[in-house]
């Protein structure tokens, strides 16, 4: 979830700017933080339903979702476009997800549950359901700490990639969770689903297209 | 001959390159904006949802309503409980009509109140049949000036966890029963929702097995607790919340209280209901409020009354257990879910 990892470095950027799309990492950043600050607004104004707590959490973890599903999406995008600009806002994407993620826990831990720690912690051992959306808070995090290039340098670029693999995991469970969450139509975390299975399907044929190439070289 | 300003010294001169980049930074600007309004009004298009409906419902004629049942205790005594009608602080209107299941007009809680404007409550006839000695249509004007409207305030306990507290019109469903006579074979009641996709155009997709579908045990529906509606706030009641008319069972979970019923029968066996068949293992027939028995994916325990920023305890039935629990003595509450 950092830029410039499957893409060569590109040459230094002319000083006072990150070249021609210096502008889009602040715009993805700013334009994500949008649905926080109206979510607040509407809360705010008391505008947010009878239910305000659950609509608040609803909101939020969707939010999540989306945002982790599309930090999912930036590789294959630039797999079948051959686009770069996908990969240079896949880490702000990821950590979006993970501040809406952190988000949701807190609203449920502080408002819904008063934190009540007992209730929580039963909550989150006896119902699959929080369970696995806590098991998606908690993988996120290393994820969200070696963000940064630093943690990339001192990683090693093979170990990091391993560990950002747990993107896709964490993912999966976002979508599972809200499977669970829903009384019973799942339409709508379906389509979710549906959409990260033809992310990873892209990065699988991908792969085995590169697989193929090597051998067909190492063969001729 | 006039001499000619000395040129700028060139130290004043924009450089090229940089009068060029000035051109990008305004474009860089204008990109900036435009992607960032895009990705935030994206999200919130996709994320943000829960605005009301505003709702309109029509008085109902007050010569139909009566007080509501006074309980059997000991006149002047200060503390005589009436379940019937419950002191708590009442849900405001505006939520009672804005938050609803009723998947027919819609999945989200807002959306029945946004889509109720397809379901007509009149004309209206409601069909009484099986293990009855008078089997008959009526029409709904017809049913509600057979009994006198009962304004009675219940809490109501959703099985998502939610509960609120709301003032119904209505008359109990046992005296109904008593008009149309059952037969001694009669051991249940089944109720089943219009089943008309044009009214209810959530009936196209397959959420539910539609018509929604509920049944309660005789004596259950014999109990005076036990009531159809008409009404909700002195008005009549609004589509999203069942109209023309609705079961209320105050000490089971809310989805028992089906909604614009168009048939009633008395039945020897025990009759399908809606969320029993879709998941059997997380919605019993019983459906009555139990803290103890947790939802497979959610405990029972606690509620949030709505307008409650802290959730309280839920009660046994819903608080209603000394009026009810008599009705399942001897039967594990925890099979029988």
């Amino acid at each position: 979830m950092t830029s410039a990892i499957s893409t060569p470095d590109k040459p230094a950027a002319p000083r006072g700017g990150a070249g021609k799309l210096g502008w889009l990492v602040p715009a993805i950043v700013t334009g994500g933080l949008v649905p926080a600050v109206v979510l607040a607004a509407r809360a705010a104004r008391g505008d947010l339903g009878a239910n305000p707590i659950a609509e608040a959490m609803n909101q939020l973890g969707l939010l999540a979702l989306v945002l982790l599903v599309l930090s999912l999406a930036a590789t294959p995008l630039q797999i079948v476009t051959g686009w770069k600009w996908p990969i240079r806002i896949r880490k702000s994407l990821g950590l979006l997800g993970f501040f809406y993620v952190c988000a949701h826990f807190l609203v449920y831990a502080l408002v819904d549950q008063s934190l009540a720690l007992r209730a929580i912690a039963e909550d989150i051992t006896k119902r699959p359901f929080i369970l696995v959306g806590f098991a998606a808070f908690v993988l996120l995090i290393p994820l969200a700490a070696t963000s940064t290039a630093k943690a990339l340098k001192r990683m090693g670029f093979a170990r990091w990639k391993r560990l950002h693999r747990l993107a896709y995991v964490v993912a999966i469970l976002g979508v599972i969770h809200f499977v669970m969450r829903v009384k019973k139509d799942v339409t709508e975390p379906a389509i979710y689903g549906a959409v990260l299975a033809g992310l990873f399907l892209i990065r699988i044929m991908d792969w085995v297209r590169k697989r193929g190439n090597k051998r067909g070289a190492a063969r001729g | 001959m006039r001499r000619l300003p000395p040129p700028p010294p060139s130290s004043e001169i924009t450089p090229e390159a940089r009068y060029l980049r000035r051109r990008e930074i305004l474009k860089s600007v204008g990109l900036f904006v435009g992607t960032a309004a895009a990705m935030g009004t994206g999200l919130v298009a996709l994320t943000g949802r829960g605005r009301r409906a505003n709702i309109t419902a029509e008085p109902l004629p007050a010569d139909l309503v009566v007080p509501p049942p006074t309980p059997a205790a000991p006149s002047g005594s200060a503390a005589a409980r009436n379940p019937f009608t419950t002191d708590e602080p009442r849900t405001p209107y505006e939520d009672v009509t804005t938050y609803n299941n009723y998947y027919e007009l819609g999945l989200d809680k807002e959306d029945p109140a946004r889509n109720a404007k397809t379901l007509k409550p009149k004309p209206w006839t409601v069909v009484f049949e099986g293990e009855i000695k008078k089997p008959q249509r009526v029409d709904i004007d017809t049913l509600l000036k057979w009994f006198p409207l009962e304004e009675r305030v219940y809490r109501m306990r959703c099985v998502e966890t939610w509960s609120m507290v709301i003032p119904w019109l209505g008359f109990p469903l046992g005296k109904l029963l008593e008009r149309l006579e059952p037969t001694s074979r009669a051991k249940y009641v089944a109720f089943n929702t219009l089943m008309d996709p044009e009214q209810l155009p959530f009936q196209l997709t397959d959420v539910l097995e539609w018509p929604y579908r509920e049944g309660l045990r005789l004596d259950e529906a014999m109990h005076p607790l036990t009531m159809l509606a008409a009404g909700l706030y002195g008005k009549s009641l609004p589509g999203q919340n069942g109209a023309p008319l609705r079961l209320v069972v105050p000490w089971k979970y809310g989805f028992k209280g089906i909604k614009s019923i168009v048939r009633i029968a008395l039945v020897e066996k025990e009759p399908q209901t809606s969320w029993n068949m879709a998941a059997p293992r997380e919605y019993g027939f019983y459906a009555n409020v139990n803290p103890l028995v947790a939802h497979p994916r959610w405990s029972q325990a606690m509620e949030r009354r709505i307008g409650d920023l802290e959730k309280r305890p839920t009660l046994p039935f819903n608080g209603y257990a000394e009026e009810v629990a008599h009705l399942y003595a001897g039967m594990d509450l925890r099979m029988h879910y």
